[in-house]
Parts: C-alpha cells; structure tokens; sequence
C-alpha cells in the first residue's frame, strides 16, 4: 500500500497499539531547555523514576539567557534560578547539557540539526511548539507540554493519537528577495492559523525542492503557525550533505547504510492525503504581517485590509481588535508603516544564511534615525563564529546594528531584550501575538532581508524593487 | 492529576477567537519552577492595566473592568465558554496550569490548538469541542442570563442546559477513560516496560545511528 512519509514514520515508532487507536510511540530523541523542564524533572524526582535512555537527550538554556554581557551571569534572579535549575537536573541525571558559557549553546532548534543530534527518520520532541523544525529533515517531530517532557523522559515514549495527512504542494520559482519565511506566511494566509490542526503537513514541490536546508527550517518551524504540530520535508541530496560531518552525524560505515536507509524516507509517489493544498509562489511578494496573529499578513506591495470588507463577523471582529491593538489604520500603505525596533534572530531565522542576507542588505549603510535599536542575535555559539569570520559581525555594526550572544531574545522577550508599549517592531520571529515581544508592543513578521531593508529606510521596502 | 466526573459550574464567557498562549500566562511567569500559582496571572496583560512581574500582590493592581472575566457575575466560573482555535502558539503547559489554578476545570470551544487540547488533559480540565452554532447560542444565553450553570457529565459525555436541554459531545475513549480515573500516564506506560525494551532490541540494530549516545 502507497504510504505517506507520514505513516511512515509513524509505523516505524509505534511501540504498541491500543484498541482505541491511541499509540504508544517511540520517541528517538529529546531535546530539553529551561523554561519547561523544571516542572518535569521535579516529577521525575518526586516519583524516585530516573530517565529511560540518559543518552537520548540533549539540553540546552536558550529562553531566558542574556545576549549581552554574558560573563556578568543572569540579572534576573528568576531567569538565573530556571536556568541553574536545568543546569542542576542535567548533573544530577548525567544528561548531555550546552551550558550559556559553551561556544556551542544556542536556540534548541539551531543547535540539533547544527550538531547532527537531529537525524531522518528519527522522532523528535521537545517542550517547545517550534519543534516543528526538525521536520526538514524528515523527521517526526512535534513540540510537547511539561507532562509529555516528563513522560518522555522516564519512559522514552509517549501516548499519541495519529494525525491526518496535509500536502502542501508548492509550485512556481519565487521571484529574487522571496524567501522559505515569505512562502510559509503566504501559506498560513490561505489556510490560516487552524487549518493545519490535526494534520501533520507535507511540504512538496519545486519551490520547496529549491529550497537550502535552512529555509526548509525556517519553513517547517511555522507549520505550528498554521495549526500543524509537525511539518515535513522529504530526504533528498541537500539533507544529506547538510548532515556529513556534522558531530553527532554517523559516520564511517554507519553513515553509508544511514544514507541507504534515509533514501527512502519520502511519500509513495500514489500515496493519498486526507487534505491537499496548491499554492503557486511564482508572484509572491515578500509577505508582512499586520496584525496579532500569523494569518494577518498581505505582501509589502499591498495595504493594510480593510474589515469591513470582510465578510465573517469572527474575523472582521478579530481584524477590528488587531489593528486596534496595532495602531494602524485600515487601506493604510505597507510601506508607510515606520518602525522603532528591528529584530533579526529567533528559531525561524538566526542561521548563517539568514544573517548573509540581512548582512548584504545593511553593507555601507546607516540604521534610519527613527530606530531606536536594531538587534542581531545569532541562533548558537556556532552561526556566530561563522559569522565573524565572514566579516558579518562588521557589517552589521559598521551600520548601527547591535550584535549579540545566541537566545531566544527578543522573540518571546523572556530575558531582557523587549519591546516597550507601542514600540513597532519588525520581527524575523515567528510570532505576532499580542504582548508576545513585550506587553503592548507590536509586531511584524518578515524575512531577514526585509527586517533588515526595513531597519536602514525606518520603514517598510519593497525589497524586490531595490537594485 | 485529579479525576474528572462530573461537574456543576458557572459559566464564564470569553468572546474572542485564537485566544493564544502568551494572552492566556506571558511569557514572564514562566520562569517559574513550579507547577502551582499561576492562576493570579492568568490573561494578565488583559486582566490588569498593569505591567505583571512573578511574585507581585495581584490584589493592589489597577483592573481592566472591560476584561469578561473581571465582571463580578463571572466570579467563581469554572466553565469557560471560548471560541475558534483556542490555546494556539506555544507548548506552554503554564497554560493549563493557570486555567485550573485559576478556577475552570472545563473549556468549551468550536476548536482548540492540538498542543494546548493535549495539555489540558494532563491536568485533569475537560477540553470540549462544540460544533460553532450550539457554541454561539450557548454564549448567548449565558450573557443574557447571570448566574448561568451548566451540568457536564464526562461518563455520559453530555452537557446539561438549565432548560434541562442535553447535548452530546465526542471524546477519544482513551483520554476519557484516564481523566475519568485520574490515571497517572507514566504509570500505566510503564507497564508496558517489556515492549518498550523489545521494540529497542529489535529496532536497533535495524537503525543503529537512531540510538547514538548524546
């Protein structure tokens, strides 16, 4: 029978199957940070259970470390305690951990696939919903709660229902300045932010193809965005030659019948899907988001939409609130929006290819007098050393950016980097929530290269008109 | 986790779609290393004028009085009426724990984030989805009515109106059965030991790069 990669990787993890369809299924690696382990090691100790398998776990503080400054330790004495905390139950467990001061740290979803701790064919979960990343690599993986972290931990599997299938097929060549953010904002518009609930999505066609491993990245850490707790690409020549030599990549003989075996990690050519989506990227513009959730969002070419043009009185309510809380004005140009902070960093986009685009686009150029702080954050120890050894770290001060340490930073604003109240914000995050970058601050997603157009003009550009 | 049965309860109204994560705990809080206290928080950035900080006296902050759930006849609700997609963004478990910290030990909506509806049943609240029609009368009959109380019974799977009216809502029988008994997951899988080390045993040398040591 034709089979999805999908039901693929679901048959090859199950442990056992209940007669109500709920599974237990093997999870191959866990990935743990700060912020919602605590609670599950607590568990863990309360109960006297110690970890199934110790060496399937990699941990890493990543939320509420500091981006500047780092010798001086955490400030906050909450943040401080989260992260000695992880710090403590990793010691005490003998699990794997990249302490803050390790050149290696960075976002847990950077430093897996960076490391080669991610693998195809492997299930992934981690307490975080951006989980989803892994998926570019044909893995399972899916963001879990506090419960599952510890229900991971001492059983090396979890309770799961099975998802429907989703194809996503992805026609057309996007056009220069397009990029793997523009196309997942484009699809969360014409899905919206629940329509891949249920699903697991599969991302297939030749703008996907096209795409380098991180933008494959970048593309399947919003499937969550779009309602998907895992997106997936298949295995193809770019996954493995992203993964040769990486330091926990196979290597040797192994690594032969590990290629062997990820050969075969795609969707059966006639394999059906419970839903499938068309979208064609040959025009596309690169996308911004106006409002408080993903599906707000119009290419930079067009106007900020007007509600009473919609029709469904839940969204034109939604829509009302949005741009209430965003403070902008309906039929508005995207273009006339000027911002106060640029962010350019987070799971989505802090990889060494993101940062070479923002970079090419600030050279010899000045930060707009109008931003108050424009911000680099690279996603690990690792993307930040390439970096400066390509000269990017320079580029990016000679034009007024600041240029930090690796973290989460200002995309959920746990520690110190955050927008103030009204503070306009654009963002290469993956989340435009209400108080999400700061209580009352407002933000818009975009692409690097439109993050960082944006910081040297003070305002939205369309990137595809500049020479 | 407690067990869920049955429950009487007010019924509180919160009339938005794609209530998210961070509007339901911010992310602030979650620097906690606890599992209780977070009710005092919950929706913060919408209950109090106030910028919220871990540990503060909730008492003596300005209110929102605009906030649904600020109104005095929602006081002591434990059924919370949302709508479309709700607890979507992160995996957060901060969030379940401050809904029922705070008092709701049931959430009634068209449709929820898949995480979030998962999270909720580690924690003993009953996440119902009610088709968008019955949700929007449902909403409302408790704005026009206060005091509003509704019966759920998860063994039958039923919701009582008080005109004695009952609908029917579905549920995964496995997750119903272990809320129903409070069950603790870890538990129940670790009874199942012997087949989690024989599917080791026989995948591993299958995939041997799957189980490299970190």
């Amino acid at each position: 029978m034709c089979k999805t990669l999908y039901d693929k990787l679901w048959e090859q993890h199950i442990v056992y199957q209940e007669a109500s369809g709920a599974t237990l299924l093997y999870i191959d690696r866990h990935l743990v940070h700060e912020v919602t382990s605590p609670q599950a090691f607590a568990g863990l100790r309360l109960a006297k259970r110690q970890p199934w398998r110790v060496s399937a776990n990699l941990a890493v503080p990543d939320h509420n470390v500091p981006t500047i400054n780092r010798e001086a330790g955490i400030a906050d004495p909450v943040s401080r305690l989260q992260v000695e905390t992880l710090d403590k139950n990793c010691q005490d467990y003998g699990i794997t951990e990249f302490h803050m001061k390790d050149r290696r740290q960075g976002i847990v979803h950077v430093i897996g696939p960076e490391q080669g701790v991610t693998l195809p064919g492997m299930t992934v979960v981690c307490g975080d919903s951006h989980t989803s990343t892994h998926g570019a690599f044909g893995a399972l993986a899916f963001g879990i709660g506090t419960s599952e972290v510890e229900h991971v931990l001492a059983t090396q599997c979890l309770v799961q229902q099975k998802s429907k299938n989703m194809l996503v097929q992805v026609e057309g060549m996007t056009r220069p300045h397009v990029t793997a953010k523009d196309i997942i904002l484009a699809i969360i518009a014409q899905i919206g932010t629940a329509g891949g609930t249920g699903y697991t999505i599969e991302f297939m066609g030749p703008a996907i193809t096209a795409l380098s491993m991180e933008g494959r990245m970048s593309l399947c850490n919003m499937a969550i965005e779009a309602g998907a707790r895992a997106g997936l690409i298949a295995v193809d020549e770019k996954t493995i030659e992203y993964l040769r030599d990486r330091p926990y990549s196979p290597k040797g003989d192994l690594w032969s019948k590990a290629v062997e075996n990820w050969q075969t990690l795609h969707s059966d050519a006639d394999a059906q899907f419970d839903k499938s989506i068309d979208v064609n990227v040959s025009q596309l513009s690169p996308q911004v988001t106006w409002g408080t959730s993903p599906e707000m969002v119009v290419g930079v070419d067009e106007c900020v939409p007007v509600p009473e043009q919609q029709s469904d009185s839940v969204k034109q309510e939604s829509m009302n609130r949005a741009l209430d809380y965003m403070g902008l004005s309906a039929g508005m140009k995207i273009t006339d929006i000027t911002l106060d902070k640029v962010f350019i960093g987070s799971c989505t986009n802090s990889r060494i290819e993101d940062l070479r685009v923002a970079a090419a686009m600030v050279s010899d150029k000045k930060v707009a007098k109008n931003i108050k702080q424009a911000l680099v954050v690279p996603g690990s120890g690792l993307v930040k050393q390439q970096a400066e050894q390509e000269g990017l770290d320079q580029i990016f001060l000679a034009a007024g950016f600041e240029w930090r340490e690796p973290g989460c930073s200002m995309c959920l604003a746990m520690n110190a980097d955050r927008l103030e109240p009204e503070e306009r914000c654009a963002s290469t995050s993956n989340r435009n929530f209400e108080g999400r970058q700061g209580k009352g601050g407002r933000t818009h997603l975009v692409s690097p290269a439109m993050a960082a157009a944006a910081a040297i003009a003070g305002h939205f550009v369309d990137i595809t008109k500049i020479n | 986790m407690e067990a869920f049965k049955q429950l009487m309860g007010l019924v509180a109204v919160l009339d938005r779609a794609n209530v998210d994560t961070d509007a339901i705990i911010p992310k602030q809080f979650l620097k906690s290393i606890e599992r209780t206290g977070f009710g005092r928080y919950l929706f913060d950035e919408w209950r109090y004028f106030d910028q919220g900080q871990p540990g503060m006296d909730c008492s003596k902050r300005p209110i929102n009085p605009e906030f649904e759930l600020n109104q005095p006849r929602y006081q002591g609700a434990t059924v919370l009426l949302a709508k479309e997609n709700f607890g979507c963004g992160s995996s957060r478990e901060h969030a379940p724990w401050a809904l029922l910290d705070y008092g709701f030990r049931v959430i009634i909506a068209p449709s929820f984030a898949d995480i979030f509806y998962n999270n909720c049943f580690k924690n003993g609240i009953l996440p119902i989805v009610l088709e968008a029609h019955k949700l929007n009368d449902l909403m409302w009959q408790v704005k026009q009515q206060p005091g509003y109380q509704l019966v759920v019974d998860l063994d039958k799977q039923t919701i009582t109106l008080p005109d004695q009216q009952q609908w029917i809502f579905d549920i995964d029988t496995a997750r119903k059965y272990r809320l129903l008994h409070g069950l603790d997951d870890i538990d129940l899988t670790l009874q199942q030991s012997d087949k989690i080390k024989a599917y080791e045993q026989q995948r591993k040398p299958q995939v041997p790069w799957l189980f490299s040591d970190i």
